[in-house]
């Protein structure tokens, strides 16, 4: 059947698109590389590719700058981009929700707290190569989210309606608390603000490996329960009379995606409208199903994300751009262009 | 996952003193229900509104924790099954049946098949076979392809009713499966479960608001009022003057056609 194979074809070309903007954002910065120098320096760094390559040429100092710096910046984004684009699918299909995003139960606002309260308190140390703020956050955002399934949960059952006001709730007060912080401690205001905007400043590879065990174990799962999201995107009681245990299914993806969710936000901030808009613009490529937009929505997620990070680095250098303004500045106005043109056809779901 | 069931079970749907509320403190709304569902029987159950008629379709469904009592399906309690095994046994087209959803109606209706399909598994010759022959028989066919948001109400209800029989389980509950059908495609819808419970040996639970179609194509009938069972039985025996006067509070007067000995059951109003 034709129609079967809808939203495969383009998963090729978004692995090429994204190994692509890999290669070029490497090149981009202050230091200027060719693409093809920047393509050596990270082939030479891959087992088979190593020994057909000739790196002799390029200088120590590009290679460190390419490797150590710049490509760890880029998975970061790349990831992060990926874990809030498929936490965003899959809690739009779970809630049947267009505007859930992975904000919405509270995780982020959590690791805010968790950040801000680390910041303010002064206190230094660091595990496996993470600093308290980081800690504090990834804490922050598994403690919020307990709390809130906790409110949520009526006996066995976990009603949308309740999860998704008691996490906009509780989102609310810790907003409010973290002003309350800020009030107390004028000097560290802007320290505060730009975390919460969210930054892939502070990328090294072990915030990497971090971040992709994260994403690929959570991102699998996910994927794993497609079929059940599409059921439940057309109905809690008509999936549970096609065989689907809404209940535990709920918990299962609530529990990953907020763990996912946890995972970028502690180490990057809070980084807004990627999750919302990346899986409604891969639905009109891939159709509703989530066996197709899950993985499309993961890689498309982080080829925006990439996208981003690199204007926010280099567009005003040396200063920097907080990626989340960048995200919500150009996603907005090529959502609306994709809004219009599918007028007809609905978008959402 | 293999199927567990047995098609050939003797089976049975046997409630005994059920009773329902929403939550503590409510007023119970089904109250001590005992009845007994035989296979390869056309059930309607008839009653007024906030008889609890769909209440006790929720409890069936297991979409509610049941207060008090038990219910029983091929002699095991509705507890101890798996959803999954259940969704091999009882098919449900619900009262709700609008979607919105980018899917098309062969998707919505593929979903029938998820309770014999493995994770990852493209769908078989043999589940399109079904799935085709389920939209042929309430009329959707030439729906096909399109989004089922962009369904009428008609149009959806079909579809609900598609999906439920390619989901082909021995029980097929459905909740008002004909209220938003013209006239034509009421008698469609209901040919087709006629069909299904004639040739395929199917049993039909169908809440229905026309005593006039429920009489036409029920073999029996369950009366509701007030979360109890006021009457049931055999058609006719349960749709008298006096029984349908007392659950709708309304006189109703019995016309029979002299030729072809149909009753018309119609409300004075």
């Amino acid at each position: 059947m034709k129609k079967e194979k809808k939203g495969n074809q383009y998963i090729f070309p978004l692995v090429i698109i994204l190994l692509f903007s890999v290669v070029c954002s490497a090149s981009l910065g202050s230091a200027n590389l060719t693409v093809l120098d920047s393509l050596k320096i990270i082939a030479d760094r891959i087992p088979v590719l190593k020994n057909l390559i000739k790196t002799e040429m390029i200088p120590e100092v590009y290679t460190r700058i390419v490797w150590d710096i710049r490509m760890p910046r880029i998975l970061f984004a790349g990831l992060t981009g990926c874990g809030l684009s498929v936490v965003g699918a899959a809690f739009q299909g779970l809630f049947r929700n267009p505007l859930a995003d992975p904000h919405i139960l509270g995780v982020s606002s959590g690791a805010a707290a968790g950040a801000t309260i680390a910041m303010l308190s002064g206190i230094g140390f660091t595990i496996m190569g993470f600093g308290v703020i980081g800690v504090f956050a990834f804490l922050g955002a598994l403690l919020t989210v307990l709390i809130v399934y906790r409110i949520s949960c009526v006996g066995n059952k976990l009603p949308v309606v309740n999860i998704l006001l008691t996490g906009t709730a509780i989102s609310t007060m810790l907003s409010s608390l973290i002003s309350l912080l800020m009030t107390f401690h004028h000097n560290q205001i802007e320290k505060v603000y730009l975390w919460t905007l969210g930054s892939f400043s502070a990328a090294s590879w072990s915030k990497v490996v971090f971040l992709t065990i994260f994403v690929f174990v959570c991102t699998i799962v996910i994927f794993i329960f497609s079929k059940e999201l599409d059921v439940i995107l057309t109905g809690n009681e008509t999936a549970e009379s096609l065989g689907i245990d809404t209940a535990k299914i709920k918990k299962i993806i609530i529990v990953s995606a907020s763990l996912l969710v946890a995972a970028c936000v502690s180490v990057s901030g809070i980084i807004g409208f990627v999750g919302l808009v990346v899986p409604h613009c891969i639905r009109i490529l891939s159709g509703p199903k989530h066996q197709k937009l899950i993985p499309l929505t993961g890689i498309g997620g982080a080829v925006f994300m990439i996208f981003c990070d690199t204007i926010a680095r280099t567009a005003a250098a040396p200063s920097e751009i907080p990626v989340g303004v960048i995200t919500a500045m150009l996603g907005t106005p090529y959502f609306i262009y994709l809004l219009q043109r599918n007028k007809r056809k609905q978008v959402f779901v | 996952m293999k199927r567990k069931w047995k098609p050939e079970e003797s089976g049975e749907m046997k409630i005994t003193e059920l009773s329902w509320k929403p939550s503590k403190g409510q007023a119970s709304i089904l109250k001590g229900i005992n009845c007994v569902f035989e296979r390869g029987n056309f059930y309607g159950i008839i009653g007024p509104n906030g008889s609890g008629k769909t209440s006790l379709l929720k409890n069936i469904m297991r979409f509610v924790e049941s207060t008090e009592g038990d219910i029983e399906l091929d002699s095991i309690d509705l507890r101890k099954y798996k959803r999954r095994e259940m969704a091999g046994k009882v098919s449900l087209v619900p009262q709700n049946t609008h979607m919105e959803a980018a899917f098309s109606v062969y998707d919505i209706v593929m979903m029938g098949r998820m309770p014999y399909q493995r994770r990852f598994e493209p769908d078989t010759e043999k589940d399109r076979e079904i799935v085709l022959e389920a939209m042929r028989l309430t009329d959707c066919i030439h729906l096909k392809e399109k989004e089922v948001s962009l369904l009428s109400g008609g149009e959806a209800q079909r579809v609900a009713a598609a999906r439920a029989i390619a989901q082909d389980t021995q029980w097929i509950i459905l909740d008002e499966p004909i209220s938003n059908l013209d006239v034509k495609h009421q008698a469609e819808m209901m040919n087709a479960l006629l069909y299904l419970k004639e040739k395929k040996e199917k049993t039909i639970i169908a809440v229905l608001h026309d005593i006039n179609i429920a009489a036409t194509y029920c073999s029996k009938i369950v009366m509701m009022k007030d979360g109890k069972i006021y009457s049931s039985g055999k058609t006719e025996e349960v749709l008298t003057k006096e029984n349908l006067s007392n659950v709708y509070e309304i006189a109703f007067e019995i016309l029979e056609n002299d030729e072809t000995k149909r009753k018309y059951y119609v409300p004075c109003l």
